[in-house]
This record gives C-alpha cells, structure tokens and sequence, in this order.
C-alpha cells in the first residue's frame, strides 16, 4: 500500500475507541437520568458529579481525535 | 493551523535561551490584568447590599471554598492553606479558555507547553508538600491496605504509574479540549465555504454548518468552563494526598 493510503488508514483506526467512549457515555447519561428520576432532590449533588465524570469521559474522546488528526495531518 | 501559531512580538534573548514576549504571553498578561482588576474592583467597595461585580466575586470565592472543602477534605486551616494554589489555576484556566473564544485572539491554554507547566506545579507541590510533611511515610501512597502479599508489586507498580501518569493527563485533558474545539467548529465552517462555492441554490446548504457551528458555541464556552472545573478538581483530589495518609 502507499504510505498516503496506509496514513489515512491509521487515521481511521485511532477513532475506534470512540465506539468504547461512546458506550461509556451512554452509561453515565442513562445513570445520572435513572439517578434524577428515583431522586429529584439530590438534583444539585448530582449536577457537580456528572459534570465531572462527563468531562473526564468526553476528553478520552478528544484523546482519540487528537491522535486521529496528528497521524492524518502531521507530515 | 493559522490561530494556533506563535508569532514573536518583542524579541528577547538570553544565553541563547528564547525568552521573546510572544502573542501567547499577550494574552496571558490581559487574562491576568483583567482577573487582578476585576477581582479588585469588585472587593474594593464591599457594600452591605452587593452590586453585580460583587455577587460574581464572592459566588467565585464560594464555588472554590466549597470545591476544597468537599475535595481535599480536613478542616479549617489546613484545607484552607490550598486556597490560593487552586484559586489561582482556576482562574488562570478559566480566563484562557474563555479569551479564546473570542474571535481572532489566541488562546493560550491551548498549548501544551502551557498546561504542561500548571499540571507540573501541582505534581511537585504534592510531592514537596507530601514528603515535607510525612517525610518517608508519604510513599505509603503507593501501598494501599488489605492487598494479599502475592498481588502487592503488581499494585504498587500501578500505583507508581497512575501516580507518575498524573501531570501528563492533566495537562493533555486541557490542552486536547481546546485544540480540538477550535479545530471542529473550523472544520465545520469550512463545510459552510464548500457549499457556497458551488454555485446554484447550493448555498442554502449553508445554512445547515452555520446552525450547528452557534450550537457548537453555547457548546464551546460550556466546555470551556467544565475543563477550567475539572483542572481544580483534579487539583484538589490530588493535594489531598498530602493532607493525611493512613497506616
């Protein structure tokens, strides 16, 4: 293969694990909604919570991206 | 990519070592003027009824009291001498990320070798202050209790890991955000360009990349604030190693 098509390849492949981050997000979401449902009062604690563990899951994401974009871009 | 670039404005060298004042150090001295005289301006007359700038103060001062008390844990003194340290990078990660949105500035956090150097301050201050107050005992860290004998080098060797690993995703988490952010909302304006030079009544498909570039906005400046949130968090989780270890 030319190295041009294995590097977009490459590129493609370092977005895989966005199927993982993905699912992951899915969890904390369908989580943070169950929580919120069973127990409207603890809105305000589970805001702070949330925000947290969605930033830090979202960035395994940008992660990806960035790796994707350096092998794409990068010569 | 054009808004990601150092340029030079002040040239200025010493022993070799390049110590220029760059656009990068503009806008870091603007974020620093404008969070010093805010904050003073806004403390300076303390009315009993506050005004605005008050309010936004104080709820300030508040949102990271209560970060560290519910983070770092222990009381009074103790938690409160952290203060400072993690007021400081709040505000310094949170006036960067927003300056950034600010169309044609620079944004300064996102370069590594700037949220390289925050997230190696709050490294070696847990490190210094760790050992500075347990003295050997504070790599009992890297012990945790009730391990079986055979399983303890292979946690100990995690331990080391995530503990050493700590600055590197600290600082990429931040820098990844903004690079990444600004680099989608372009992308997607370049999208914008492509169907208004097509010709015909292409350019309604404009109007898609436009719309979903606002959302990406109101989208950016929450993220914006969520990682300068995150970098305190973190910070706090991690000073509150130093505060008391079991044994």
């Amino acid at each position: 293969m030319e190295t041009e098509a294995v590097r977009l390849l490459a590129g493609a492949i370092a977005l895989l694990p966005l199927a993982g981050i993905g699912i992951g997000l899915g969890n904390i979401f369908a989580a943070y909604n169950e929580a919120i449902g069973r127990n409207p009062g603890a809105a305000d604690l589970l805001n702070k919570k949330f925000m947290f563990t969605f930033a830090v899951t979202e960035a395994l994401g940008i992660f990806a991206l960035l790796i994707a974009f350096y092998l794409v871009f990068a010569k | 990519m054009h808004q990601f670039q150092i340029a030079t404005l002040i040239p200025f060298e010493i022993g070799g070592v390049d110590l220029s004042f760059t656009n990068s150090s503009l806008w870091m001295l603007i974020g620093a003027v404008l969070s010093i005289v805010g904050l003073t301006i806004a403390s300076e007359r303390k009315a009993m009824i506050p005004g605005r700038l008050q309010v936004g103060a104080e709820g300030l001062y508040h949102f990271i009291e209560n970060l560290i008390s519910e983070n770092v844990g222990g009381h009074g003194a103790t938690a409160k001498q952290y203060f400072p340290l993690v007021f400081t990078l709040f505000v310094m990660v949170l006036v960067g990320n927003f300056l950034g949105m600010i169309p044609y500035s620079f944004t300064y956090t996102s370069h590594l070798a700037v949220t390289a150097g925050l997230a190696l301050l709050v490294f070696f201050t847990v490190l210094i202050i760790g050992i500075a107050r347990h003295g050997f005992h504070f790599f009992s860290l890297f012990v945790p209790p009730g391990v079986p004998m055979w399983l303890l080098w292979l946690v100990v060797l995690i331990e080391i890991v995530s503990f050493i690993s700590r600055p590197i995703t600290l600082s990429v988490r931040l820098f990844a955000n903004m690079v990444a952010g600004h680099v989608l909302m372009k992308v997607i304006a370049g999208f914008a360009i492509m169907f208004a030079t097509m010709g015909g009544v292409a350019w309604l498909g404009t109007l898609l990349p436009v719309a979903f570039n606002i959302v990406m906005i109101g989208f950016e400046f929450f993220i914006a604030f969520i990682q300068a949130y995150v970098f305190a968090v973190l910070t706090c989780i991690y000073l509150k190693d130093t505060m008391e270890i079991e044994h």
